[in-house]
């Protein structure tokens, strides 16, 4: 009687033990799905953002001779043209290329230059009138190959959305007043231009 | 197959990037399955308005050089 007993009392624990088991099991699949799929929703929604956000070009102009001025605002104009965002910064000489009675007159330095198209020595490039020269040369060059000025691809950069930020710490340096500026520009400091670097995909330095 | 073209863009004798970028104006300015024919002389456009294509998603469904122009279809398709 007693043995019988015992195997009733061993069916009995085995059975409670099996349904306590699926319980429990259902019950740690249940959350585990909950949690995974939470986790996966989160990263897919992350995903989309950084796929639908749009590409970015930030770049740094601190040179005011015009042949620096043309590399940020062609590759500015053009990234706004490949549906990026783009902004440039303009600070020390690069702030004269917004200068509105400047940008329309950058020069192209004659003095140590060895890649002029007519190579000049350095000390007839240091001669009085040589700088207008070289710039006289390269603009006719230019509308000869009729690449955009730089107040046009100014226009066509604020046409465009591109941010053109004026360094403000420039300006108190130089002296250089908000109006002394072109329509459409916007002042800011380093933080304000890294803060929209920092997101870039595309940063870069002139 | 010829395509006709909705708007037509002259490009010719300007350089990089002018042609891109009054590309981009002008399919801004069109309506969805419209076609767009530019001309251009400036000899990068055929890599760079392949790049433009590839960046912006709008179609180029024929592009031809002819005695030293170049000529593109371009679809708008979003």
């Amino acid at each position: 009687m007693s043995i019988v007993n015992k195997e009733i009392q061993e069916l009995i624990d085995e059975k409670v033990k099996e349904a306590i088991d699926l319980k429990f099991n259902n019950w740690f699949e249940e959350k585990f799905k909950l949690l995974a799929e939470g986790r996966i929703s989160d990263l897919e929604s992350r995903i989309r953002e950084k796929e639908t956000r749009k590409k970015r070009f930030a770049v740094v102009a601190s040179k005011g001779s015009m042949d620096m001025a043309y590399p940020p605002l062609i590759l500015a104009s053009t990234a706004a043209a490949l549906d990026m965002e783009a902004a440039i910064f303009f600070t020390f000489y690069g702030l004269d290329i917004i200068n509105r009675r400047k940008s329309a007159h950058l020069k192209v330095p004659s003095l140590a230059n060895p890649a002029m198209p007519v190579p000049v020595p350095n000390f007839i490039g240091a001669l009085p009138g040589m700088t207008a020269m070289a710039t006289i040369m390269m603009k006719s060059w230019m509308n000869k190959a009729h690449v955009a000025s730089v107040p046009d691809l100014l226009a066509l950069c604020i046409e465009s959305g591109v941010r053109l930020i004026g360094c403000q710490m420039t300006m108190d340096v130089m002296g250089v007043k908000k109006s002394d500026l072109i329509d459409g520009v916007e002042i800011g400091g380093a933080a304000t231009f890294l803060d929209y670097a920092v997101e870039a995909d595309i940063p870069m330095f002139v | 197959m010829s395509w006709v073209a909705d708007i037509k863009l002259d490009c010719k004798g300007l350089s990089c990037p002018l042609p891109v970028i009054k590309t981009k104006k002008a399919i801004d300015g069109m309506k969805i399955g419209q076609v767009l024919e530019m001309i251009a002389t400036d000899p990068g456009s055929m890599n760079d308005m392949a790049a433009w294509s590839h960046r912006t998603g709008q179609q180029i469904v024929e592009q031809r050089e002819e005695n030293g122009t170049f000529v593109f279809y371009i679809k708008k398709v979003k």
